[in-house]
């Protein structure tokens, strides 16, 4: 149980995680599980992980470095139950073969998301992270009707009969967002 | 001639081929004698491609909600 108190102390507001992170976290589970049901799981129990430890959160990192953090080792965790399952035969690879690593298991191993090598798909996921925290800024409405259309490709007409706009509507609206995220994605990747 | 403000929002249908014909023919005449707006236009098609260069994925509405309410129902 976390109490009131504790919230309070240390700025962990669990109620706007999945408004504000859901989509960033599930980006990042797809892109190293590529099994989008799994990734939904891991997603949510991340969140339920960060409730629980909540009384841990110094606040020394931002909310979303933070349960990035967690789903990180989620994905590690993974990892290592489908190894452990597929047998008992243990590979050991040397992994410290370059000296600049401290240790030598599969941690370090892991991409960094904001690590900056000019790496194809680094910079694939730098990009959809810009993106997704572009979208994040973005009025509620504006954000659902651009990810609907744009990300989850679902058909104009769908797209009214759901919020139930009109298509000037939702044009005006898909407008004013690709409007604002070239403003945003401005700085780096115009 | 259509305002910049059509020809914008022409320019964001055309982004998901959903301008009609006669549009995209106002359009870009206009973007051919307002340099803003093909300034824009430009800019919105990178965009476009930014889009699907960062394959996104995102969760459904409904998956957002159960998530909202696992997580209420753990506070």
């Amino acid at each position: 149980m976390i109490t009131e108190h504790i919230m309070k102390t240390h700025q962990l507001y669990p109620e706007k995680w999945v408004d504000l992170y859901a989509d960033y976290l599930f980006n990042y589970a797809v892109a190293r599980i590529s099994d989008a049901d799994l990734a939904k799981d891991l997603v949510q129990e991340t969140f339920f992980a960060g409730l629980k430890s909540a009384k841990n959160y110094k606040g020394e990192a931002t909310e979303r470095t933070w349960l990035i953090a967690i789903l990180k080792r989620k994905v590690i965790d993974h990892y290592r139950k489908i190894n452990s399952k597929k047998g008992k035969a243990e590979v050991r690879i040397n992994y410290s073969s370059s000296s600049d690593s401290e240790g030598d298991w599969l941690e370090e191993q892991v991409a960094d998301p904001f690590s900056t090598l000019e790496n194809g798909v680094l910079e694939n996921e730098e990009l959809g992270i810009a993106i997704q925290e572009c979208i994040g800024k973005l009025p509620k409405k504006q954000a659902l009707v651009f990810t609907m259309k744009t990300i989850q490709n679902i058909s104009t007409e769908d797209i009214c009969n759901d919020l139930e706009i009109n298509p000037s509507n939702l044009w005006v609206m898909i407008h004013r967002a690709r409007t604002s995220l070239m403003d945003c994605l401005n700085k780096n990747w115009f | 001639m259509i305002s910049c403000e059509e020809a914008a929002t022409i320019c964001s249908k055309t982004q998901y081929k959903e301008a009609s014909f006669i549009e995209k023919m106002r359009l870009s005449f206009h973007i051919f004698i307002c340099k803003t707006c093909s300034k824009f236009s430009k800019n919105n098609k990178h965009l476009s491609s930014l889009c699907e260069k960062a394959k996104l994925h995102t969760l459904t509405e409904a998956e957002k909600v159960e998530m909202k309410e696992n997580i209420k129902s753990e506070i």
